[in-house]
């Protein structure tokens, strides 16, 4: 049926937009072992640098991004380097309460700068643009957008892990951070490095959002949510893992809402739900663990 | 050669389980109880809300810290249970037309049944994925509620006036006490949180007085050597949290009986179940009786001391937020025992 | 001067003192054997060495400069390399990337390179990407022993590199010893093993719960002070 192949599809390119969302939680969580909490308030938090950067100074939207990713970078930087690296350790509740603290003061700082109405990032004509694929079938050149640029954001990533000096760094520190040091490594450097490279896939991430969709300050912990699931139906350990998680959620959204519009939400976290319940570690995970 | 008069007089040990501080505070404890309970007689109505807010507040933080101080299980979807102990009593009062003091705990005990299956499936999750995995959870109970439209959907529901003012306990008081029936309601649902609040605090000291309680410690401290000496980690973990989610949905029918008002969000919130929760565990200490009292105090001192005006403590939670939980998370980091 | 002394040593994890106050001293160019049981402190001096394990900052002195409050990432690339007790090679990491990862932070100015590494290990080559876990023990342990020497150290310290190997593997390795002190490299070996250990050896230190209780060259101790000092009887 076309109109089936169309959910499938839609859903697909969905997916997209939450291995965006995932992949920096999914970075982050495998160098250093920690769950920020606040990763959809960040991704929030960049799209309103990008829409103060539009709005604000008037600049083309290409340029906001570039820009906002970079301060995005240097924000993501400083604050694993000054605030979550003391965290770190054994104990997970001091990173996780600080992370949760970190997403209300997020929260409550946008919505006094920015109030909570709606927003939105206009791409001007290709919001509304779409390519037919014959057989009644069109996709839009957004969602198609945001896919290509999932995969082109996973591929980029996984060149910097496996094919470069730093790459073997994070892989090293995320197996052994005590051995890792006798090597010359500084951990506290090369945490706020992943950082700051996960804020940048952050600012991406948060350029496709709010393109497709209203945000306000207050959807932070949603897109967390789809983030989280994302890596979790993927298989902790495996960016491509977490794209192909990010698929299976979309799709599960998509024939949800074909359902019934209320059913959208629902029927991703029972999706989720039922993962966990057949396989526990995910479709793909990492031997190690 | 020892004298066989000598060995027979070797000292016996004897095993001490309360030191005269403990018995101090002990009665101190009681007889704050008791002050607590003569308080409608003697106090303002505000000061029945008040204290009903600190006293829900000091009953869910106690059974937030059972499950992570004690049994290492972090949460951040109790509030599943409170919307769904909400839910149940929205449910029984309408449909049912049971009388509150009925309804509220059949609420919680039916409420807390969810927790069975769930645990089956998030159990899987560890640490920090599992404490998001809680949180899933309660955005699932939360979009079914908004489906069920004969309890108000997605934008929620009163209960009829027939069941506040107008139920048979609150009548009975309201006669018993020569007041109106709304502050009869208030009286109730005050003297109901106290008997939850320390219901839960005395539930939480017998259990962690017992052997189950050297369980969850030895959990808690080192779970992989705790099943080598046959602590069955998985069942002490699902009873830890069968038991503090019933907790969470004995208060969330209590809570939103005495506001009589509900919607998935407000049943459902992260803010007002959760992180005030978290606020009140860090400040007072993780992993004691005694903190989740002391913190929830100080959560309510801040909220008098900023913006008096407005009531509603979330307001002012709000305003001390930022700085507060960053003093508050730091604090966890240099002293993981928190302010106590 | 010594290239490493230590002065008054004391360590602790937690309330546990480990080290009571050792006083050591090794010249460049040394060969020198550390011995003792199990939980004598061997491995906690070579970690407070290396600036895992903390201590006062004039408690080392490497090469004239007092090293004892330093992070281990700054020890490392101040020329001091470690093979840790287990090997503790990176299992995400192949073997060629294990050894990468030595000089990635420091290159020194030496001899030892890829191409060298593989020369002394002759049987690395062939395995260079494997995972590096996928190794036998002896492999494994030539592997962690190249990463170390990567970053062309002036001290290579050998946390008990005979560690679960059988004989004939640790003759193998040891065998590597000479071509490492034709390098100039000083060499710190700890080992419960005393034979190959004294063997490679010019110089012994005795530890017994924390303390030292022998020092000398090797063909100067009787095996009978040898026997006394590491067992304590």
């Amino acid at each position: 049926m076309a109109s089936g192949i169309d959910i499938v599809l839609q859903g697909v390119l969905l997916g997209g937009l939450y291995g965006l969302f995932a992949a920096g939680l999914s970075l982050i969580f495998g160098v250093m072992r920690l769950v920020n909490l606040a990763h959809g308030d960040l991704i929030v938090l960049a799209a309103f640098a990008i829409l103060a950067l539009v709005n604000g100074l008037g600049w083309p939207l290409p340029l906001a991004v570039v820009v906002a990713a970079a301060a995005m970078f240097v924000v993501g930087y400083v604050l694993q380097y000054v605030v979550l690296n003391r965290t770190l350790g054994r104990d997970i509740l001091p990173p996780l309460l600080l992370t949760f603290g970190l997403s209300i003061f997020i929260q409550n700082g946008l919505l006094e700068a920015f109030t909570a109405d709606s927003r939105r990032l206009s791409a001007g004509d290709l919001e509304t643009a779409s390519i037919a694929l014959g057989g009644g079938l069109a996709v839009g050149v957004v969602p198609l957008l945001t896919f290509a640029t999932a995969v082109a954001v996973i591929v980029a990533l996984n060149q910097i892990f496996y094919r470069t000096a730093m790459g073997r760094a994070f892989r090293a520190v995320s197996d052994d951070p005590v051995t890792a040091q006798l090597m010359g490594i500084d951990n506290r450097r090369l945490f706020a490095l992943a950082m700051g490279i996960a804020m940048v896939v952050a600012t991406i991430a948060a350029l496709f959002l709010g393109i497709r969709a209203n945000f306000d300050p207050s959807i932070g912990p949603a897109r967390l949510i789809f983030a989280f699931e994302a890596v979790i139906i993927g298989g902790l350990g495996s960016l491509w893992g977490t794209l192909a998680g990010g698929i299976v959620l979309g799709v599960a959204q998509t024939v949800g809402a074909s359902i019934s519009p209320e059913w959208q939400l629902l029927a991703g976290h029972l999706a989720f739900l039922a993962v966990l319940l057949v396989r526990p570690r995910g479709f793909f995970p990492r031997a190690i663990d | 050669m020892r004298d066989p008069v000598t060995i027979a007089a070797a000292p016996r040990y004897r095993v001490e389980v309360r030191t005269p501080l403990s018995t101090a505070a002990a009665v101190a404890g009681l007889c704050v109880v008791a002050a607590l309970v003569a308080l409608p007689w003697y106090a303002p109505r505000t000061a029945l809300k008040d204290m009903f807010f600190v006293l829900t507040l000091i009953g869910l933080a106690q059974c937030w810290n059972l499950l992570a101080g004690y049994a290492g299980i972090l949460s951040i979807g109790q509030q599943a249970y409170v919307g769904a102990g909400a839910y149940m009593l929205f449910a029984l009062s309408i449909f049912l037309d049971l009388d509150p003091l009925l309804s509220i705990p059949l609420a919680g005990a039916l409420a807390a049944l969810l927790a069975i299956p769930t645990a089956k499936i998030i159990f899987r999750l560890n640490g920090a994925y599992l404490a998001v995995g809680t949180w899933v959870v309660a955005e699932v109970f939360r979009l079914v509620c908004a489906q069920i439209k004969s309890l108000g959907g997605g934008t929620g529901t009163s209960l009829p006036a027939d069941v506040t003012s107008g139920a048979a306990s609150v009548r009975l008081l309201a006669d018993l006490m020569a007041v109106r029936a709304p502050v009869a309601r208030d009286i109730l649902a005050y003297w109901l949180a106290l008997t939850f609040a320390v219901g839960i605090v005395a539930a939480c000291y017998l259990v962690l007085r017992s052997r189950q309680g050297l369980a969850l410690a030895a959990i808690r401290d080192n779970e992989a050597a705790s099943e080598s000496i046959g602590i069955d980690r998985a069942r002490t973990k699902f009873w830890v949290y069968c038991l503090a989610s019933l907790g969470a949905a004995l208060i969330g029918a209590l809570v939103f009986y005495q506001t009589a008002r509900i919607s998935p969000a407000a049943a459902y919130s992260v803010t007002d179940f959760t992180a005030y929760v978290l606020f009140v565990v860090v400040i007072g200490g993780v992993g004691t009786i005694e903190g989740p009292i002391v913190g929830a105090l100080v959560l309510y001192a801040l909220s008098c001391c900023s913006a008096c005006s407005r009531s509603p403590p979330c307001c002012s939670f709000r305003a001390a937020c930022g700085a507060r939980w960053r003093n508050a998370s730091t604090s966890t980091c240099s002293r993981p025992a928190g302010g106590w | 001067m010594a290239l490493l002394e230590t002065r008054e040593l004391s360590a602790f994890y937690g309330d546990f003192q480990a080290l009571f106050g050792i006083s050591m001293a090794f010249e460049a160019g040394d060969t020198v054997a550390v011995i003792g049981a199990n939980g004598a402190g061997k491995s906690t001096l070579l970690k407070t060495i290396c600036g895992l394990v903390a201590t006062r900052p004039d408690a080392v002195v490497f090469d004239g400069r007092p090293i004892g409050g330093l992070r281990a990432a700054q020890i490392m690339q101040l020329g001091i390399a470690m093979t840790p007790e287990g090997r503790k090679l990176f299992p995400s990491l192949t073997v060629e990337e294990n050894l990468l990862i030595g000089a990635d932070r420091r290159k020194g100015s030496g001899y030892w390179r890829l191409e060298t590494v593989y020369e002394l290990f002759p049987g690395l080559e062939a395995r260079r990407t494997a995972a590096a876990t996928a190794l036998s023990g002896g492999q494994q342990q030539m592997v962690a022993i190249g990463r170390a020497l990567m970053s062309n150290p002036r001290l290579l310290l050998c946390d008990e590199i005979s560690l679960g190997l059988a004989p004939v593997v640790i003759k193998d390795i040891y065998a590597a010893m000479p071509a490492i002190r034709a390098q100039g490299t000083t060499v710190v070996i700890v080992e419960q093993d005393i034979v190959q250990a004294l063997a490679v050896a010019n110089r012994v230190y005795c530890l017994q719960e924390g303390r030292v209780t022998l020092q000398g060259a090797p063909a100067e101790l009787s095996r009978e002070a040898i026997h006394e000092a590491y067992f304590g009887h």
